[in-house]
C-alpha cells in the first residue's frame, strides 16, 4: 500500500534530496512509518501475555513441581513481576527489541533459539507458495481477461471460484489421499526422509518432493485471489487510450500484453500480495501442522496446545517483523514499477 | 364514468424489485442463492431431520454411505451419523458466520467512520492500530485469543470477529473520506446537525451498500476460520462442526475417506454460495460496472 507521504521540514528534505537518491529517502520514510506499528504490536503482545492465565513464575514453579509461598514471592521480585505495569511493559519492549523473547518452559531453551530453528522451513514454504500462486495466478488471469466471456474464461473463472472456496486443510487431506495413499507418489509429511541422510542434490530433490503438497495446499486459495484481481485489472487497463494507440500502431497482441498492459495491470496485484502476506503466514499454521513440517506455523499450534505463551508471543512478534519487511519490499517494487509515484 | 381518460405512467417498480431483476440476470448468482437457501433450510430443520444429539452413536461404526437407510450418508469411527453432523454443522457454520461478521462489521464501521470522518490525528492513531492488526497473521492471533479465552463457541465467534474487522474498516474509511465533504453533508452540517447524527444518519446509509456486499466475503472467511480451528481440534467440543468432522475423518482417511470428504464438500459449497451471492449483489448494485 503506497500512502502519500507528506510533511517534514522543507529545508531538511532539500538537504536530504541533495545527498541521497530519491528512492533511498522514500525507503527511509517507509521504514519510519513502520515504527509506530511495531511499537503497537509490542504493546499488544504484552497485553495478551497479561491477559493469559498464569505468568512466568507460575510456569517456572509448575516446572519445578511446586514451591512455598515465600520462594514464589522472591521469584516474582526477581523477575520484576512486582513492578508497576508500565515498568514491566518497558522492560518487555526493550527485550523484544533485541529479539529476546524469554524462556520456553516446554522446549527448555530460549524462545529465540526455538524460533530460529523453525524459521527457515516457514520462509521456504512462503517463498514456494507465493511464487506459485503469483506466477500462475497472473498468467491465468491475463489469459482469462484476453478471452473474456469465452469458454476458456468461464473454465478459468469457475476454477478460481472453487479454489477460493476450498479450505486448505480439506485440500491437503484429499491430495494426501490421492498422491500418498492411493498412488504413493509423494511423501505424506515431514520436510525430509528421516533415515535418508541424503546430501547434495539428492537432499534438494528430497526436500522438494516433501514440499509439493504443502505448497499446492497453501497457494491455491491465493492463486484464485490473484487470478480474479489480474483478470479485472487487465480488462480495465486494456480499455485505456494508450493501449488503443499501441494497437493502432500495429503492435501484436502478445507484444501489447507483455510490453504495454502487464506492467500497469500488475500494480493492484502487487498491492494485494503485500497486504495478504500476513494471511498466508497465518495459513501456514494449518498446512504445516497437517504435513508435520517443522516451521513456525506448526510451532504456533503446538504452543497453543501446550500453553507455551512465551513462544506464542515470540511467533507473533517475529511473524509481524517478517510481514513488515515483506510489505516494505513490495512497496519498493511498486515504486519501481509505477514511475508515476512521487518518491519524495 | 364521465371522467376523461388520464393516461398515468405506470408506477416505478420498487427498489427491491429492480434489485431482484438485476440480480436474476446473473445465473451463477442464482445458483449461489439456491445453495445458500439449502444451507439455511438444513440449519433450520436439523432438529426435525435428525432429532437427538448429533454427537451420540447412531449405528455401527464406519457404515458406508447409502448402505443403511437410518444413516444415509454413513457413520464415522464412533458410529455418529454423518448426515446429522452435516445438518447440525450447518447451524454452527451459519451462526458463527453471521455473528462474527456482525462483530467485524460493527468494529470496522466504528473505526472506519471515526477515522474517515475526523481525519487528522484521530485517523493517524486509528490507522496505525488497523495496520498493527493487519500485520499480525490473523490465524495466529485467533489461536492466541482462543488459547487465552478458551474454546467456548461464544468466545470463538467473538475472536473471529476481532481478527476480521480491518478490511471493512478500511472500506468504510475510504467511503467516509469521499462522502464527508459532499453538498448534502455540508447542508446538514449548516443546519446544526451534530457529528454523531452526521456520521450515522447522513453518511453511513450512503456508505453501506459496498460494505454489505463485502460482508458476504467476511462471512465466507469467518466460516473458513471456524472450520480450520475445529479441524485442529481447538473448536468447541460440544457442537458438531464440519471442520471437526474433517479433522476426525483424517484418522480413517485411508479406507473411509468419505468421513472427511462429505463435510469438506459441504464447506466448499457453502463458501462458494457466499461468493456467488456477493458477486451477484455487487453486479446488481453497480449495474454499470459490468458489460
Amino acid at each position: 500500500m503506497v500512502l502519500p507521504v507528506t510533511g517534514g521540514a522543507d529545508n531538511e528534505s532539500c538537504l536530504m534530496r541533495l545527498l541521497l537518491p530519491p528512492i533511498v529517502i522514500y525507503a527511509l520514510r517507509r521504514l519510519l512509518q513502520a515504527v509506530p506499528v511495531i511499537i503497537l504490536i509490542m504493546i499488544g503482545t504484552f497485553l495478551l501475555l497479561k491477559l493469559a492465565p498464569g505468568d512466568t513464575v507460575d510456569a517456572l514453579v509448575g516446572d519445578m513441581g511446586g514451591a512455598d509461598a515465600e520462594f514464589i514471592a522472591r521469584l516474582r521480585q526477581e523477575y520484576g513481576l512486582d513492578q508497576p505495569i508500565y515498568v514491566q511493559l518497558w522492560v518487555y519492549m526493550t527485550k523484544l527489541a533485541t529479539f529476546d523473547f524469554g524462556w520456553s518452559f516446554v522446549y527448555e531453551q530460549p524462545v529465540s533459539t526455538v524460533l530460529w530453528d523453525r524459521l527457515g522451513t516457514t520462509l521456504l514454504l512462503m517463498a514456494t507458495s507465493l511464487s506459485l500462486a503469483f506466477s500462475i495466478g497472473i498468467a491465468l488471469g491475463a489469459i482469462a481477461a484476453r478471452r473474456a466471456y469465452s469458454l476458456t474464461d468461464n473454465v478459468i473463472s469457475t476454477l478460481g471460484l472453487v479454489f477460493y472456496a476450498t479450505p486448505s486443510f480439506f485440500l491437503s487431506l484429499m491430495m494426501m489421499l490421492l498422491f500418498s495413499v492411493k498412488l504413493g507418489w509423494l511423501p505424506v509429511g515431514g520436510i525430509k526422509t528421516i533415515a535418508g541422510f541424503y546430501t547434495g542434490w539428492d537432499h534438494v530433490w528430497d526436500v522438494a518432493l516433501h514440499l509439493v503438497m504443502p505448497t499446492a495446499a497453501l497457494s491455491l486459495i491465493y492463486l484464485s485471489f490473484y487470478l480474479r484481481l489480474m483478470r479485472a485489472s487487465v480488462m480495465e487497463v486494456a480499455e485505456l487510450d494508450y493501449v488503443r494507440t499501441a494497437r493502432a500502431k500495429g503492435a501484436s497482441e502478445t507484444r501489447l500484453m507483455v510490453h504495454h498492459i502487464m506492467r500497469n495491470a500488475l500494480l493492484p496485484v502487487i498491492t494485494l500480495l503485500g497486504l495478504q502476506f500476513s494471511t498466508v503466514l497465518g495459513g501456514s499454521v494449518v498446512v504445516e501442522t497437517i504435513f508435520t513440517l517443522p516451521g513456525l506455523g506448526s510451532l504456533a499450534y503446538q504452543s497453543v496446545v501446550q500453553r507455551d505463551m512465551n513462544t506464542l508471543m515470540g511467533i507473533i512478534f517475529l511473524c509481524s517483523i517478517i510481514v513488515v519487511v515483506v510489505n516494505f519490499l513490495t512497496d519498493l517494487l511498486y515504486a519501481r514499477l509505477d514511475s508515476r509515484i512521487e518518491l519524495t | 364514468m364521465s371522467l376523461t381518460d388520464t393516461t398515468l405512467a405506470p408506477a416505478e417498480p420498487s427498489r427491491a424489485i429492480v434489485f431482484w431483476r438485476r440480480y436474476r440476470r446473473n445465473r451463477a448468482a442464482l445458483f449461489g442463492l439456491v445453495i445458500f437457501t439449502v444451507v439455511v433450510l438444513m440449519a433450520l430443520t436439523a432438529g426435525i431431520v435428525a432429532p437427538g444429539d448429533p454427537l451420540s452413536r447412531a449405528g455401527a461404526p464406519l457404515t458406508k454411505p447409502f448402505v443403511d437407510m437410518a444413516t444415509p450418508l454413513g457413520t464415522d469411527q464412533l458410529g455418529r451419523d454423518i448426515l446429522a453432523g452435516i445438518f447440525y454443522g450447518a447451524r454452527i457454520s451459519l451462526l458463527v458466520g453471521v455473528v462474527a461478521t456482525l462483530v467485524a462489521i460493527v468494529i470496522g464501521v466504528v473505526i472506519g467512520a471515526l477515522s474517515g470522518y475526523f481525519g487528522g490525528w484521530v485517523d493517524d492513531v486509528l490507522m496505525r492500530i488497523t495496520e498493527a492488526f493487519q500485520t499480525i497473521p490473523n490465524f495466529v492471533l485467533l489461536l492466541t485469543l482462543v488459547a487465552i479465552l478458551g474454546s467456548k463457541i461464544e468466545w470463538i465467534t467473538v475472536a473471529i470477529g476481532v481478527v476480521s474487522w480491518t478490511a471493512p474498516a478500511r472500506m468504510v474509511r475510504a467511503e467516509f473520506m469521499s462522502l464527508r465533504n459532499r453538498e448534502f453533508v455540508d447542508a446538514a452540517r449548516n443546519l446544526g446537525v451534530s457529528n454523531t447524527a452526521l456520521i450515522f444518519k447522513e453518511i453511513l446509509p450512503n456508505a453501506l451498500p459496498p460494505i454489505i456486499v463485502y460482508a458476504s466475503v467476511v462471512m465466507a472467511l469467518s466460516i473458513l476460520l471456524e472450520s480450520a480451528l475445529a479441524f485442529l481440534g481447538l473448536g468447541d467440543p460440544n457442537y458438531a462442526s464440519w471442520g471437526n468432522m474433517i479433522g476426525q475423518g483424517r484418522a480413517v482417511l485411508r479406507e473411509d475417506w468419505y468421513c472427511a470428504a462429505i463435510p469438506g464438500v459441504a464447506i466448499v459449497l457453502t463458501v462458494l454460495s457466499f461468493s456467488l451471492v456477493g458477486e451477484g449483489m455487487n453486479d446488481a448494485l453497480n449495474p454499470r460496472q459490468k458489460q
